[in-house]
This record gives structure tokens, C-alpha cells and sequence, in this order.
């Protein structure tokens, strides 16, 4: 297995298929939380042995150090020199240059700067950055103590910059779909009107395992589901902004979009004073604000906010701690945590002490043993029922996975339509439902051009990269499909926009996406003015996978 | 804080602890061995014994090896007190309570173990161990002054200071009951010089040698050795000065908390016997069981304390 970044949903889904246990569609960036879930019985502890007490005694070999990575593609993934689909690279949209080789205005300042520098100074600068960040321990998929297995994703000095309207724009766009998908869950576990109207159809969200039938009739405080959304986006033009996939459940890398600004701000201080960049700081103060302010009805007094790992073999395990480092609050595990007098509790070296509000980085299904996966070891008995009797805030809220599935993402224009009234500001990339007759034997027909996922990535065999498969391979799928049609859906391959990389020749264009971190509260939607940018530093590639050079770059929106 | 937390922050130390003795001990086993006029391993086997390994290696190699010995000392992942184990453990400990540090802490611990693992990725050479092990003492000056420079004094550093002590009583004492036939008066050398090899051996394994000519102005006699190790208060690896640094962070611990537990109680009672007992006494009752005591009584306090503190569920 590689190791890499995730971004779209498909290779998850592959992954799931071999590894049932694993949690369904966790919308994570390069370290999933789920992965944990085979050191499930470990707990990650990594006291020691004590030599007055056990002599020449052996300590236990400790947690798995199986390495499970996830692999990752990005999504569309298909090969730019492929002409056919991708058209010439000349039509692909450069946020620097532009369509016509120029240079746009977001970027002039920074060009300037950048001609002025010395190449070999900035490649320098360059490898520092790696042991900035090997130093930091951003590291991830860390599996025991080999150091082999500490992968650092690729960090790219050169900063994706997005004007303050560009940012304004994707903005409206991501608060209104931020505010549709709570409204959507809201509905969903209540009146479900959305399904009287018929403008989704019942059986997706009836036979959906992401759809929670314990979420029914609970009500959120504040009515917040989502807390932390990660919007997937994509641009393919100066005006084309798609949504690739929303993230509703999990979704982690903020940790990255905060120390690749952290690591440039020391790198280039000189840089931050010419350009004046919105800073991004403060994501950890507005993470603890915002979860405060959904803390249950019954907290009294000062609420208490803690931050819950899978644990230390996780591979976002840097992140949780980042997190929980930055609130200044504590980072707890399953077997920390055990119901007293109707709330959950901590074990700490007083005792016990009651938690108001849960950040938990952990999936519905490992959440509780005593209500969903009964073998989990990740999870607390009985926090289902703690959280349904109003003692805990749970954050993102269980079962909001209905509504990042992909089976749902065809309908986002219509659930964002049908709950605000207006028409969504950030599209959609085309899908073909392939249960629809029409769309099926569209797809069949143009295979080679489209990326074929399934729908839940379950009881199938994953999906299909149309430009990238051989004849052989679209012929078996098409055979799938026409089996169970109703199991997929199609895209078309985007020509995403490129933003340059830092080459050993200087500025070269590469293929980029775009994860923008959104906070909920009851009172607002707070977007941090950036995100976190990959981009595929191969060339042509729209791979964005740490094997074969995905990476990051630190986003910048320009103030005023 | 969390009880987890308080474990991972008193092994952490712990095992900082263990890996600088460690390296010590090599230290010393090499510094004998070039010193020695004639060829026998037998330091080696002390060393060994010392750090409580000796079984282990005896599984592992057949014979007794100079080379093998460093090299299971130093980097054998299968030896959890070599100082590459418990480097690694630290960290992995440093890692779990990463919250509860300070960046620069984390720091000084992963690029001690970053350099390690790099230093230590093939054996190493007698020529260059000099060389490596001089660079694990400059990362255990840079983790223990990034601790101390930086670390709030709140419960967070009692519990790094209590793995730090309990960890360094019990290696002196440790040392002192492998080598205490050495200073038994009854082995016939009494009022005698030690064997120089010997006093070396105990002296250089907690970096005391100066310091002890400084307070006996050279005189080097079982019952000084035995009694610098155990009683001077001013020694800083002494049983001594670890239990009253272990009984001041107990009590710092009960202030912060208001709580007095059985733990308490164990520390001032170890404390109270090294305060009324005199060398002398400790050679009358006999030192090897003076010496096993106090190792039981430092485990049980250990043990007391993680149930003390919910360390564990």
C-alpha cells in the first residue's frame, strides 16, 4: 500500500472493502481517523517497564505496528497529457499567469518579490522547511517506533493566493451549503419534508448506513450538527468554482493549513510585511469558541471541552493534538472516559470530572459500543444514551454522515435550493446517477472519459478511473454497472486550475485543489480566509498522492 | 489533568532518565575495559547486571563480547533499556502527553531522537562511540534544560520530576547492590584501598568520581563509597537526594490537590529511614538487604502512585 493523502472518497471506499471494520466514507485529508481502528484494543498507551518490577522482563510488544496507510487520489484523477480529455495544457486555467500567460493580479506582488530572489536561496529554503516540519512531528501514518514510517507530506513554498473577492465569492457559497446541510440534517431526523416533497428520494436515505435511525428526534443544541465542515473545492476557470465534495463527518489537514502558514511566517518574514495576508491564527480560539457555544443545556458554570483520538497510532494523531494543544484543553481516549451520575467523565488525577462538550475525531459506528459496533474499543458505552438525554455535546454530531454521501452530492443544488430558496451559489461537478436509465446508458457509452465511484462504497469492487483504465478493465465495469446500477454514479474529469510549485528550474504550473475549514455555532459560520491548497506536484498529474508527490501550499487571501 | 496524562509525563521521564544511565554504564564499562591490564569481560556482566538486562542479552548472544554487549546496550530494539528503546519510548510517551509540554520540551525530545536514530541506524564503532555517546549526554543537557527552562511548576512537572527520581534512586541503587560485595567490609579489605578498577567502576557509573575525591579529599574506602552513594544529600544521584526530591514533589502534589494519599505516606516513611539510618548501621544490618529493601520500597512507591493517580484505568 502507498502511503498519501486522500481527497476524494473513492480510494476510501476501495480501502473499506478490504477492511470492513473500518468506518464508511470519513472525509479526511492524507491520515484518516478510522485507520486507527485496527489498534482498537491497544489504547495506545506507551508507559514502560519498570526494572524493579519486572527484572530483564520484555515489555509487551505494545500497539499493532502493522502499517495500514490509506492510499489517495485525487479525485478526476486522470493524466493531463492525455489530450483527449484534458484538452491542450494551454486551456487549463493558471491562478498565476491566467489563460494568456500573464500575470494575474492576486499574484503580482508576490511575482515581484520572487524575481527579485535568488533561485538556489529559495530551494534552501525549501529543504528547511522539511526539517521545520520533521522537527515540529507533523508527521503522519506513524505505526510503532520506525522512524521509515513517518511520512512527511511535501510542502510547497509557494503560496495559492486568492483575492478578498475571489474569497468572498467561495465564501457565500460555502456558508449557504454549510447552512443547507444543517437544515438538511435538522430535517432529516425530524420531519423529514424534504422526502415529502420528493425532492430526494426515500430509499437514499433509507437504506443509507450513513442515515442514523437512534438521530431521530434528538435535536442538537443550538440545532448544530455540523461544527466543523471541510468544503472540497475546485476550479477549472477565473469564474469556475466547483464543489468537489463536502465533508460533514471528520474532516481533518487543519493542522496542516496552520503550520504551513506557521512554517512561511518564519521562512519568509520579510514577505508578510510587503503583502498583507489574512491571518489564520486564531482557527483554534474560534474552534473552542464555537464548541462552547453548543455546550448542553445543563452546563453550568464553565464548560468543559475535550478533544477525543482514536489514539496514538492514528494517523492524524498530530492533528488531534495540535487541536487540543491550540484550546488549551485535554485530549482524551476512550478508556479515559466512562459515564458518572449521566454525564461523561474524564479520568483525571483527582478523579473523575464531567465533559460538556466532545470534539470527538472518531466515527458514529466506533462511537458507541453499547449502541452501534459492539466490538469497538474506541468508543464509550453508553455515551448514545448520555447524548440523546441532552448530558454531552458531541461535535460533529453522530449521523451527519447522510449528508456528504455521495449518493446525496447530486442533490445538493436541490437540498441547498429547497431550504434557503435560493439557487446554490457554488456548483456542482455533473453527476449521473446511473440508477437513471438515461444516465446509464450515458455512462456506458462514454466510460473512457468519466471517473465512475460507488455510491457507499460498500458491496462493490471500487471505482473506475475511465481515462486511466484499459479497454479490458472499462469492459468488466461496464458489466458491474449494468448489474447494479443503482450502486454508482459519474463524473466527468475537470481541467483543474494549476498554481505554481518551485521546481529545481524555477516556477512550474501544477494542479490544485482547495479545502476551505468552516466553524458552525448557533450564532455563526465562521470560514477560515484560506485552507488548506494540494496540489500534485508531479507534472501534468491530477494525482495527488504522497508516493507519487502530492503536497501542500500555505493559501493566502489577500486583505484589503 | 488527566490520570493518562500523569502516566505518560512520569515514564517519559523516566525512560529520558534510564537512557542517560544507560549510556553511562557503557561509558564506564568501556573506560575499564582500556584501562585493565588483564582481558576478562567481567564488567561487561556488571554492566549488565546493573541495568537489568543481563538475561535478556544471555538469551540473545551465547557468549559474553565487548562488541555485542555496547551493541545491545546501545541500540538492540529487543532490549528495552538500550538507549535507542528508550529514547523511542519517551517519545512515544512525549507524544501522548505532547499536550501537556511545551514545544520546546517535544522539541529537545524528537530531535534527540531524530539524531539518535541517524547516529545509531548501524552499529557503532569503538572508535566513534565516544563520539555518540557524548552527543546522548549533550541531548540529555538539552531535554533536561529545555524542562527545566520552560515547564509551568504545576502538577505537570511533579509528575516529571517523580519519573525522573524514582528512575535515578533506583539505578544508584542498582549499582550499588551489584557491585556491594565490593564494599563489604567482611570481604577482608577493610580500612584498605579499593582495587581502583572497582571504585571506578561504581564512581564513574553515576558520574560521582570528582565529586567524591572533593568531598574525601581522595581517600577511597568502601564505607566512603557506600556512603556518598546513599546518604549525601549534596550528591545529586545519591538515594538521598533522589527520595527528598521524590518526598518535595509528593508534597507539592498533596498542596495542589489537598488530598493526602497512601503514597505520601510511603515517600516519608522511605525518607525518614535514610534520615535516621547512619552508614554504620547499614553495615550492621547488612548492606545487600539495606539495598533490596530500598528497591522494593521504591517499586511499591512507583506502583502506589500510579494507583494514586489513576494512571491507568
Amino acid at each position: 500500500m502507498k502511503a498519501g493523502v486522500i481527497l476524494g472518497q473513492e480510494v476510501r471506499d476501495r480501502w473499506q472493502q478490504q477492511e470492513r471494520r473500518v468506518a464508511r466514507n470519513v472525509p479526511c485529508f492524507g491520515m484518516e481517523d478510522s485507520r486507527s481502528a485496527r489498534h482498537e484494543t491497544h489504547g495506545g498507551f506507551f508507559y514502560g517497564t519498570d526494572p524493579a518490577r519486572h527484572g530483564d522482563s520484555v515489555p509487551d510488544d505494545g500497539p499493532g505496528t502493522t502499517p495500514s496507510i490509506p492510499t489517495t487520489v485525487l479525485q478526476q484523477v486522470v493524466k493531463t497529457d492525455n489530450g483527449h480529455l484534458m484538452g491542450e495544457e494551454s486551456s487549463i486555467f493558471d491562478e498565476m499567469a491566467g489563460k494568456a500567460g500573464g500575470l494575474r493580479r492576486p499574484y503580482e506582488s508576490y511575482r515581484n518579490w520572487f524575481d527579485g530572489e535568488n533561485l538556489s536561496d529559495l530551494r534552501r529554503k525549501s529543504s528547511e522547511a522539511e526539517l521545520f516540519f520533521r522537527r515540529t512531528g507533523i508527521t503522519f501514518n506513524v505505526y510503532g517506533d520506525d522512524a521509515a514510517d513517518e511520512r512527511l507530506i511535501p510542502f510547497d513554498i509557494v503560496p495559492r493566493i486568492l483575492s478578498q473577492t475571489e474569497w468572498t465569492r467561495i465564501t457565500k457559497g460555502i456558508e449557504q451549503r454549510v447552512r443547507a446541510i444543517n437544515a438538511f440534517l435538522y430535517d432529516i431526523y425530524h420531519r423529514q419534508e424534504i422526502l415529502k416533497a420528493g425532492r430526494v428520494p426515500v430509499e437514499l436515505i433509507a437504506r443509507n448506513p450513513a442515515f442514523l435511525p437512534r438521530m431521530v428526534g434528538a435535536s442538537p443544541p443550538g440545532n448544530v450538527y455540523t461544527h466543523v465542515v471541510g468544503i472540497d473545492i475546485v476550479r477549472t476557470a477565473e469564474d469556475e468554482f466547483f464543489v468537489l465534495e463536502d465533508n460533514a463527518r471528520t474532516p481533518s489537514g487543519v493542522s496542516y493549513m496552520l503550520e504551513n502558514r506557521e512554517t512561511m511566517l518564519q521562512m519568509f518574514p520579510e514577505l508578510f510585511t510587503r503583502i498583507k495576508v489574512q491571518p489564520i491564527q486564531d482557527y483554534p480560539t474560534n474552534l473552542l469558541r464555537s464548541l462552547t457555544a453548543t455546550a448542553p443545556r445543563n452546563c453550568t458554570g464553565e464548560c468543559t471541552v475535550a478533544v477525543l483520538t482514536p489514539g496514538v497510532h492514528n494517523s492524524a494523531y498530530f492533528e488531534h493534538i495540535f487541536l487540543a494543544d491550540g484550546m488549551g484543553v485535554d485530549l482524551v481516549e476512550g478508556s479515559d472516559l466512562r459515564v458518572v451520575d449521566g454525564k461523561i467523565a474524564m479520568r483525571t488525577t483527582e478523579g473523575y470530572k464531567a465533559i460538556d462538550v466532545l470534539y470527538r475525531r472518531i466515527d458514529d459506528e466506533f462511537l458507541d459500543p453499547l449502541n452501534f459496533s459492539p466490538d469497538s474499543m474506541l468508543g464509550i458505552p453508553g455515551i448514545m444514551d448520555i447524548y440523546r438525554a441532552g448530558g454531552i455535546t458531541l461535535a460533529n454530531a453522530p449521523g451527519t454522515g447522510i449528508a456528504d454521501d455521495k449518493a446525496i452530492y447530486s442533490y445538493m443544488p436541490d437540498i441547498v435550493e429547497f431550504y434557503t430558496g435560493e439557487k446554490a451559489l457554488l456548483k456542482n461537478v455533473p453527476t449521473w446517477r446511473c440508477a437513471e436509465p438515461e444516465a446509464l446508458a450515458y455512462v456506458v457509452d462514454h466510460l473512457e472519459e468519466l471517473v465512475v465511484k460507488e455510491v457507499h462504497g460498500s458491496g462493490g469492487y471500487g471505482m473506475l478511473v475511465g481515462p486511466a483504465a484499459s479497454k479490458r478493465e472499462r469492459a468488466a465495469f461496464t458489466r458491474k454497472l449494468q448489474a447494479r446500477p443503482m450502486n454508482y454514479i459519474a463524473q466527468p474529469t475537470l481541467a483543474l486550475s494549476t498554481v505554481p510549485i518551485l521546481t529545481e528550474k524555477g516556477l512550474a504550473p501544477r494542479h490544485v485543489d482547495l479545502r476551505p475549514f468552516v466553524l458552525v455555532s448557533p450564532q455563526q459560520i465562521t470560514i477560515t480566509p484560506g485552507g488548506l491548497t494540494r496540489v500534485a506536484l508531479k507534472q501534468g498529474s491530477l494525482v495527488v498522492n504522497s508516493s507519487q508527490g502530492g503536497g501542500t501550499k500555505d493559501t493566502w487571501v489577500l486583505g484589503d | 489533568m488527566l490520570g493518562k496524562t500523569a502516566g505518560g509525563l512520569f515514564w517519559m521521564f523516566r525512560y529520558l532518565e534510564r537512557s542517560e544511565n544507560t549510556a553511562r554504564l557503557i561509558e564506564t564499562g568501556l573506560r575499564i575495559g582500556m584501562t585493565r591490564s588483564v582481558g576478562t569481560h567481567d564488567e561487561w556482566q556488571s554492566v549488565l547486571r546493573t541495568a537489568a538486562v543481563e538475561k535478556l542479552y544471555r538469551d540473545r548472544h551465547p557468549t559474553l563480547e565487548t562488541g555485542k554487549a555496547i551493541d545491545f546496550l546501545l541500540r538492540d530494539p529487543a532490549n528495552p533499556s538500550s538507549v535507542m528503546s528508550a529514547i523511542s519510548t519517551a517519545r512515544q510517551n512525549a507524544r501522548l502527553v505532547r499536550t501537556a509540554i511545551t514545544r520546546e520540551v517535544w522539541g529537545a525530545v524528537n530531535d534527540t531522537y531524530l539524531i539518535l536514530q541517524q547516529a545509531l541506524k548501524n552499529p557503532v564503532s569503538t572508535r566513534n562511540l565516544n563520539e555518540v555517546l557524548d552527543t546522548i549526554r549533550q541531548q540529555s543537557a538539552l531535554v533536561r534544560g529545555a524542562t527545566h527552562g520552560t515547564m509551568l511548576r504545576s502538577d505537570r512537572f511533579d509528575f516529571c520530576r517523580l519519573g525522573t527520581f524514582l528512575e535515578r534512586a533506583d539505578n544508584t541503587a542498582r549499582i550499588l547492590d551489584v557491585k556491594y560485595y565490593v564494599l563489604l567490609p567482611s570481604v577482608g579489605q577493610i580500612g584498605s584501598n579499593l582495587d581502583n578498577v572497582q571504585w571506578e567502576t561504581i564512581l564513574r557509573s553515576v558520574a560521582g568520581q570528582r565529586s567524591y575525591r572533593w568531598v574525601n579529599q581522595g581517600e577511597t574506602t568502601p564505607i566512603g563509597i557506600a556512603n556518598f552513594l546513599i546518604f549525601d544529600g549534596r550528591m545529586p544521584r545519591s538515594l538521598t537526594y533522589s527520595v527528598r526530591k521524590i518526598d518535595a514533589n509528593m508534597a507539592y502534589l498533596e498542596e495542589a490537590y489537598g488530598v493526602r494519599h497512601a503514597s505520601h505516606d510511603m515517600s516519608a516513611q522511605l525518607m525518614e529511614r535514610l534520615e535516621t539510618e547512619t552508614i554504620d548501621s547499614v553495615f550492621d544490618y547488612g548492606l545487600h538487604e539495606f539495598i533490596c529493601e530500598f528497591l522494593n520500597d521504591i517499586a511499591g512507591l512507583g506502583r502506589q502512585i500510579e494507583r494514586d493517580y489513576r494512571f491507568l484505568e
